[in-house]
């Protein structure tokens, strides 16, 4: 074999390759767990886990460089240092059947995670009492949806993602016989009454309510407890002229209207929404606290849960350690809202590699108990023979 | 008679644990507080004797159970329940007593904001030894605790103090703030608690209510001929709505839920307040005899008559057992466990059987080896009974708070250090047990200030199921990490400092080490996976990235690191010691330091002064490990023979 090829299958397969990529992996997890403080968990998983590099901005300058491998970097090292290992040295012994099963439940779960973080989806739910829904709402990813709402019986929706709004240019799509123009578009912004705040230049939304109102840019939040309210000028632009520039924002509570060649058109900015081919109905939310505390005790939502065929039609409690399962997700219940009680928070999760870790576990439980067994067995016979 | 001694360390420790099981009877003549601490109420969400609130009340007031002042041996009041029975029933006698802590070292800013003069500090001993004491500074020379009286002048300062402080996000105040808002809510606590059965102010209770009952029939008649705009007697409704005020007061100020639920509610949680019942009076016509009993039994207690007291004590507990015969009964059995401290019991007995191993690898180590591994099992015994009792209380698996991980974070080590002593029976097992035994129960008190321990779970914690898998695994897992760091500790300081580490003790050492990281390696991982299918069972995601789970994931590497480098041979016996001791960094940065940062799901308990501790403790730790970094022939155990590290 050639030497070079020799080095890089010595250092590939080394021990102290495993011990080294280990203790980088305590680092970058206990680095992460301080930077929670500030950045929240969401953005600590896209900084240090969800990524190849940790980037750290040098001081004053804006400029981010690699700081420290990032979890894919460890995670997939790892991975192939355990694989190479095992296939270079793979000699199947009894004695050796603990360690292997542990590494292989190792492989499964550190793969799972990957496919986890690549396919899982999180969105939330929030209902009130009687209420029903076909969608969840993502949790920090927002569309603006312009709605041809005239026909009464159903509307007919064009959503534009963020991803899209972000690049703030002009949409052209089948179903609009106008052209979106995205001038501005603020991930996070602040808005007040004009009257309120006097003197300033002269608003760039021409029609809706945007008129009456002042936008002020935030710095985007990453932190997990406060969200972002984003916001945008868009302008409708007709092949006749333009139609007028609306401001649009989830926080100014309802779509605009507007009418273009006899048809009722919406706009709004929204949470970005999944639907689902049935509907959550929630029937009674309950929320329980302890006697004279105010520590909560029990939350629990019951819903009607009903399929657009009309085949399943029934009633679910959802509560605390006990979620629905149906249909590839699983409905949480996460929260309510302290100013209703009357409102639910449900979590909406689709993840379809969720039984991976089960198996995963078993594995490296089985594992470990094996190998430690045949360890604790010898060292009781070689004392007993000793005796 | 050196044969002998084991047993006899043995049968005087039983003695010791045994003195405090049985409460004497009271006297003839006397009152019957131990009756009266039996009496149930419910406070946070939880049926409990008034003597446990009697304790954590002060606990929470002054860090410690005892009521009394340093310039006098006798304490003030002989038990938790009778200074209790003196803030509920006679507050003017309890606003001189000194529960109030307020330290010069801690905050000498708010001593000063208080305006406590040196007269109030500084203690003055009325024995010539005590002050030549004081001098040395073996005993303190200013008290830390004051009456409320002493501060009362002040509270209006205070709360202005603590109203600029509480805006302040927890963890940014100074310190200054903190001890603000500290003393005020301990200020707020008693307050309540005063108010919870009469009126502080009512110079007799019992003769107030028996006035309110008579003017109740003409005053409500008032009232509501004022409501239909009929002509109605003026004094008689002015009377109505000032004791309705006075109610209110109660009601909105009271701490205890002392009155049980009328016996036809079906909620038998649904106990209220003394100020709730007596405003119900304006419905119902009558005053709520449980009210009235509490009333009376204040006027006995004002009046000295134990008789009647205890008459009204054994009346109205024989009225409650219909009922509440089950929390009547965890009531008494909560009181015998306060009374019995086994926690504080079992670290006597961990400090003995600690310093009996040591002097046992010098002399005698067989007969103080036993002696020790006797007291040790003792403590283990007694541990176990108080773990389970509270577990008994609760309903719940052992684990349900960081106090109570406290305890059986050192209930598991010593329990692997059992099994160890028993292999092994070279006094290194109960040397460590000693040590972790002790640490952790230390630890447990100081937890303990904070308030009453057996808490009501929150709704994502209120499983059995994964509480008693998850959790109890988990912390096994810490407990074993510790074990293994300590019992590296043993190796370096005994190879370092003394000659008794001979190459069988090292090697034996090792294999405990080691066997126990295999242990700790286990639990830990399953316990971290369960956990994560918990979290997958709770809101839908294995891994949260949550700050305590990635310190249960750091731990779980942690011990993958020292079996890998065992494995690969990148290190011999000084190195695992090394990497063990750093085992306990990690632990306790996973058991308290991710706490401290008080974000995620798991930050139950956020404490600051224990950050100091930490810093300390981890210090400690990377100096042991540097000295097990030393070159061998440093090692005083290894200079003469070649070792095989």
């Amino acid at each position: 074999m050639h030497a070079v090829v020799r080095q890089f299958r010595d250092f590939f397969v080394s021990i102290r390759l495993t011990v080294a990529l280990l203790i980088l992996s305590m680092i970058l997890v206990f680095w992460a767990t301080l930077a929670q403080v500030e950045l929240g968990v969401w953005g600590v998983q896209q900084k240090f886990f969800h990524s190849f590099f940790v980037l750290q901005e040098i001081p004053h300058t804006g400029i981010s460089v690699p700081a420290f491998p990032g979890g894919y970097f460890i995670g997939g090292l790892l991975l192939i240092n355990l694989l190479a290992a095992h296939i270079y040295r793979f000699r199947f012994e009894w004695r050796k059947a603990g360690i292997l099963l542990t590494h292989a439940g190792l492989i499964l779960l550190l793969l799972g995670e990957l496919f986890t973080g690549l396919m899982s989806r999180e969105s939330l739910m929030r209902l009130n009492e009687g209420e029903t829904k076909h969608y969840s709402e993502s949790y920090r990813q927002f569309e603006l949806a312009v709605m041809d709402i005239t026909d009464p019986k159903f509307n007919d929706v064009v959503a534009i993602p963020e991803a899209v709004l972000g690049d703030a240019g002009i949409v052209q799509h089948p179903k609009l016989p106008f052209q979106v123009r995205i001038h501005q578009y603020y991930p996070n912004a602040s808005m007040q009454m004009r009257t309120q705040t006097p003197g300033l230049a002269p608003p760039g939304a021409t029609a809706g309510i945007g008129p009456n109102i002042t936008v002020m840019p935030l710095a985007l939040n990453v932190k997990d407890s406060e969200g972002n309210t984003p916001a945008a000028l868009v302008e409708m632009i007709a092949p006749e002229g333009t139609l007028g520039t609306w401001l649009v924002s989830p926080v100014l509570g309802q779509p605009q209207t507007f009418a273009y060649q006899g048809r009722t058109w919406e706009i709004d900015l929204r949470p970005q929404r999944y639907y689902q081919p049935y509907a959550v109905q929630l029937l009674k939310f309950s929320h329980d606290v302890y006697a004279g505390t105010d520590i909560p005790k029990n939350f629990s939502s019951r819903i009607r849960l009903t399929t657009d065929d009309h085949h399943e039609d029934r009633e679910v409690l959802i509560y605390m350690n006990n979620p629905l399962r149906y249909a590839g997700l699983t409905f949480y219940q996460a929260g309510f809202d302290p100013n209703n009680d009357r409102n639910s928070i449900l979590q909406v999760v689709r993840n379809p590699n969720w039984v991976m870790p089960y198996i995963a576990c078993v594995m490296m439980g089985f594992g470990l108990v094996i190998q430690f067994g045949i360890h604790l067995f010898g060292f009781f016979r070689k004392r007993s023979a000793a005796a | 008679m050196k044969k002998y001694l084991p047993l006899i360390v043995l049968l005087l420790g039983a003695y010791s644990v045994a003195s405090n099981l049985f409460i004497p009877a009271t006297p003839a003549g006397s009152f019957d507080l131990t009756a009266f601490g039996r009496l149930p109420v419910l406070v946070n969400g939880r049926i409990k004797p008034l003597d446990t609130v009697a304790r954590t009340s002060l606990l929470v007031l002054q860090n410690r159970q005892r009521v009394g002042d340093p310039a006098s041996k006798e304490p003030l009041v002989a038990s938790p329940a009778e200074w209790l029975a003196d803030v509920l029933f006679a507050p003017a006698k309890a606003d001189n007593y000194p529960t109030f802590r307020l330290s010069l070292a801690e905050s000498p800013e708010l001593v000063t904001l208080m305006g406590l003069t040196d007269k109030q500090i500084n203690i003055s001993y009325s024995s010539a030894m005590m002050r030549a004491l004081a001098f040395a500074d073996f005993v303190p020379k200013v008290r830390s605790r004051f009456s409320f009286n002493q501060i009362a002048p002040k509270l209006a300062e205070l709360d202005r103090q603590a109203q600029l402080a509480e805006p302040v996000e927890p963890q940014l105040r100074t310190p200054f703030q903190k001890a603000v808002v500290q003393l005020r809510e301990r200020v707020m606590l008693y307050q309540q608690l005063k108010h919870s059965l009469q009126l502080p102010d009512s110079p007799d209770f019992v003769s107030e209510l028996g006035k309110f009952q008579q003017a109740l029939p003409a005053g409500v008649e008032a009232v509501r001929a004022r409501q239909k705009n009929e002509p109605y007697n003026e004094t008689a409704f002015k009377v109505m709505i000032e004791m309705a005020k006075r109610y209110e007061v109660m009601e909105s100020m009271g701490y205890l839920l002392a009155i049980p639920p009328a016996d036809n509610d079906p909620n038998p949680s649904a106990w209220k307040k003394t100020g709730s019942a007596l405003l119900e009076t304006f419905a119902t016509g009558s005053v709520n005899p449980n009210v009235m009993a509490y009333a009376l039994l204040g006027h006995a207690w004002r009046e000295k008559q134990p008789g009647q007291f205890n008459e009204v004590v054994h009346l109205y507990r024989d009225q409650l057992a219909r009922r509440f015969a089950t929390p009547l009964q965890k009531s008494d059995i909560e009181t015998r466990f306060n009374a019995a401290e086994p926690f504080y019991k079992s670290m006597t007995l961990y400090a003995a059987a600690f310093f009996l191993a040591i002097f046992s690898w010098l002399k005698w180590p067989d007969t103080l080896g036993r002696s020790a591994f006797y007291l040790t099992l003792l403590a283990f015994v007694v541990t176990t009974a108080g773990i389970a009792t509270r577990m008994w209380l609760e309903g719940r698996p052992p684990v349900t708070n960081l106090y109570s991980s406290a305890l059986f974070v050192g209930w598991g080590s010593v329990g692997l250090c059992l099994i160890l002593e028993k292999i092994y029976r070279n006094g290194v097992g109960s040397v460590a047990a000693g040590m972790i035994g002790f640490a952790t129960l230390l630890i447990a008190h100081h937890l303990s200030l904070s308030g009453d321990t057996l808490e009501m779970m929150r709704a994502v914690l209120d499983t059995n199921l994964w509480l008693a898998t998850h959790v109890v695994v988990v912390t096994t897992g810490y407990a074993a990490t510790f074990l293994a760091g300590f019992l590296a500790i043993i190796y370096v300081l005994r190879g370092v400092l003394t000659k008794s580490l001979e190459k069988s003790t090292a090697d034996s050492l090792a294999r405990m080490v080691y066997g126990i990281v295999c242990f700790a390696t286990l639990c830990s991982l399953v316990g971290t996976v369960l956990g994560g299918i918990w979290a997958d069972q709770s809101w839908g995601r294995f891994w949260g990235w949550d700050p305590k789970e990635n310190g249960a994931l750091i731990i779980v590497i942690w011990n993958a690191v020292i079996l890998h480098c065992r494995w690969g041979g990148l290190v011999r016996q000084r190195g695992l010691m090394a990497l063990a001791i750093f085992g306990n960094v990690v632990t306790s940065w996973s058991w308290f330091g991710v706490n401290m940062l008080g974000v995620g799901l798991h930050s139950y308990g956020f404490m600051d002064s224990a950050f100091y501790w930490l810093v300390a403790f981890v210090s400690s730790q990377l100096a042991l490990i540097a000295l097990s970094g030393l070159p061998l022939e440093k090692w005083r155990s290894f200079r003469v023979r070649p070792a095989s590290a």
